[in-house]
């Protein structure tokens, strides 16, 4: 079974739902942004979610945008994102590692290449915002011959027509975009959030956890009622961003403050019976 | 030509929007229903008679189609070979060829219920477009512009203020015309229940760049029935700029299956192509995905997209429409660019010999059909396209030129 799958069994077993965590890889540096990733697993993070730093991020808002400008100014390359999750894995086997970002940089790299150095470096799966159903089986079928799982995304667009088309060929979990708009840029509003969900699940077994509008601990805490798993990604770049000062130097306390964030997220998410 | 020879060059593009490996739908799964609903709803829009007879009504009485043929004589002598003809885009209701296509999709917005309009704009002249029929239709309207494009297009800023739209400045990335598309679509995205995105090129998701090729391709219908009127046969070659590539792909398209017509579409080369600062996609670049669709790009070895760089605001964009970067890679169609300095050149020149003052945008083409008049003989036939005047430029060429208004 693979790191994903046994992760959500174990949270169903335990009556709970999971805390996934998004930072941008290199953010603010590479020393930093590894430092915090380490962190992660036992701040509470069920699932790590590390951003491919990209500079034309269509769907994120302003401080995922910010952070992958801080994360590429700094140097961040595609294989020094590769290496940070191989460094992670030399301590820690079972927390799943998802690279989330556009397809271009892995087009890039060769798509067939990446998956299987992304494999060999113990990532899990892939989630690719700019990636339609339409358009991904040229990632699809190599990062299922290695063995990663090509997340994707259900939206508050998507009809049921649509949702088959999503679920049909989908594995490891389903993304559900919980707010029309860029990252961060809404707050969800959990009983909209319910529904949709109840949709998704209606369509497939998969595990459904939901993100994009998630700012807080009550937000985390209203989802982990009803979906698999929460994710916070903006709330925790932005933190970062407070110990970058304008002319991109970096003030110690960043690694606590994030990992103390992620401590009170995860707790409201676990804390909440299903 | 080397490639063999396709039955058609104008059948693209396949079901799921691919011109061969370029194309597609490249969006962030929020916007797919919404696509898929355009594409439906264009289908249908194009199988309606009435929609384009409204259309052929607005483009006549409204817009000042057809746009001329103009022998450029003066032109033609001083260069001393082909005849250059001038398809007189830059003559249209506000000064460029980018309205044939805001009123075919005002239409289809229109149609589809749609009742807010965005738009990304570079040069300014799609967003003063959009913002023209937006004003025309009653729809509320928004266009978002580079910071660094508002500072070089000041006068045409101004002119979507006064025609009632919302210029929202871009402050993300280089603050140009990519930068003002990646917010477009976030916009987008978070209006999704009543907003239309008029995109100004024939670049973005499927189905816009055969939407937009289709409203554009009116600029090649019109020029071989005028040349075929004027000199009783097709023209030799096909001259146009490109940055996102619509008004040559609207030249070009209607000429793409007569083998006697070279087309020659021409990027900008900046300050050389040589010293990286260019916005020639084709010539700098390789296959990438960017803004909803796989074309070529401007990119690092990492694959992140490159800055580009043009004195033209309206060329400066890292990609280029697919169906260009198809017509590069099967041969049918010319790349070539011209630099900064040779556009400046041009659109001096043309003002002085043809009393016409180009944009910035098709002084690049003249540049190129300079060169390429010299090369062919007094008998062969060069059309141009004039796709916009250079109203909106002289601020800039006159600090260039270091001339105090």
């Amino acid at each position: 079974m693979s790191r994903i799958a046994t992760r959500f069994a174990e949270l169903k077993a335990q009556r709970r739902a999971g805390f996934v965590a998004f930072i941008s890889a290199g953010d603010p540096d590479y020393e930093t942004s590894l430092h915090i990733l380490k962190g992660l697993p036992k701040a509470g993070a069920d699932i790590i979610e590390l951003g491919m730093p990209f500079t034309d991020p269509m769907a994120e808002g302003p401080a995922i945008q910010a952070s992958y400008l801080r994360a590429l100014k700094s140097g961040q390359t595609m294989a020094k994102t590769l290496a940070m999750v191989r460094a992670v894995r030399e301590g820690d086997q079972t927390t799943p590692i998802v690279l989330m970002g556009y397809y271009n940089p892995i087009y890039s790299y060769g798509a067939a290449k990446f998956v299987r150095e992304a494999q060999a470096c113990g990532v899990d799966g892939l989630i690719i915002v700019d990636l339609t159903p339409e358009e991904d089986q040229e990632l699809r079928e190599p990062a299922v011959a290695a063995g990663l799982d090509l997340i994707r995304l259900a939206a508050p667009t998507s009809d049921e027509h649509r949702l088959k088309t999503i679920v049909s060929g989908a594995s490891g979990f389903i993304y559900y975009v919980s707010i029309t708009g860029p990252t961060g840029t809404k707050q969800v509003n959990p009983a909209d959030a319910a529904v949709a969900v109840k949709r998704v699940k209606a369509a497939t077994s998969l595990p459904v956890a939901v993100g994009f509008g998630i700012r807080n601990e009550g937000d985390a805490g209203a989802i982990a009622k009803f979906a698999d798993a929460a994710v916070v990604g903006s709330a925790l770049v932005a933190e970062i961003s407070r110990f970058v000062d304008a002319t991109g130097r970096i003030s110690p306390g960043s690694t606590e403050a994030v990992l103390g964030l992620v401590a009170r997220l995860a707790n409201a998410a676990h804390q909440t019976p299903k | 030509m080397s490639a063999p020879r396709l039955n058609s060059y104008r059948a693209g593009p396949d079901a799921q929007g691919h011109f061969g490996i370029f194309g597609g739908r490249y969006v962030a799964e929020t916007l797919m229903p919404l696509i898929l609903d355009l594409e439906k709803a264009y289908d249908a829009a194009k199988k309606d008679p009435s929609f384009q007879a409204e259309l052929d009504r607005f483009l006549e009485h409204y817009v000042g189609r057809p746009s001329p043929l103009y022998f450029a004589e003066r032109l033609t002598d001083y260069f001393g070979g082909a005849k250059i003809y001038f398809k007189r885009d830059e003559l249209n209701h506000t000064g460029a060829h980018k309205i044939n296509n805001c009123m075919g999709q005002i239409l289809l917005a229109k149609r589809m219920g749609k009742t807010r309009i965005i738009a990304e704009t570079g040069a300014g002249q799609h967003g003063v477009a959009t913002a023209t029929v937006a004003a025309r239709f009653g729809l509320p309207c928004v266009v978002y512009m580079g910071e660094i494009d508002i500072e070089r297009q000041k006068p045409n800023a101004f002119r979507m203020k006064l025609l009632g739209a919302e210029v929202r400045a871009v402050s993300s990335g280089s603050r140009t015309l990519k930068d003002a598309m990646n917010e477009a679509l976030r916009d987008w995205v978070a209006n999704v229940d009543n907003t239309f995105y008029i995109i100004g090129t024939v670049a973005g998701p499927h189905p816009y760049p055969a939407l937009v090729r289709d409203f554009q391709s009116v600029i090649g219908r019109e020029a071989k029935a005028q040349m075929m009127k004027a000199e009783g046969r097709l023209p030799d070659a096909l001259v146009a700029c490109i940055g996102g590539g619509s008004n040559a792909m609207g030249l070009f398209h209607p000429f793409l299956d007569d083998p006697s017509v070279e087309m020659y579409g021409v990027e900008a080369a900046g300050l050389g192509i040589e010293t990286g600062q260019h916005a020639a996609s084709l010539a700098g670049g390789r296959p990438g995905v960017l803004h909803g669709n796989r074309t070529y790009l401007l990119q690092d070895d990492d694959g992140q997209i490159i800055e580009a760089h043009s004195i033209s605001a309206g060329l400066d964009y890292p990609g280029i429409g697919p169906e260009h970067s198809w017509l590069h890679d099967v041969k049918r169609v010319n790349y070539v660019s011209a630099t900064d300095q040779e556009a400046l050149d041009a659109f001096q020149l043309c003002a002085r010999q043809e009393g016409i003052i180009p944009a910035l945008e098709p002084a690049h083409a003249l540049a190129y059909t300079a060169k390429l008049a010299k090369k062919m003989g007094r008998d062969k036939i060069i059309l141009m396209n004039m796709c916009g005047r250079g109203d909106k430029d002289i601020f800039a060429v006159a600090e260039r030129l270091g001339a105090k208004l």
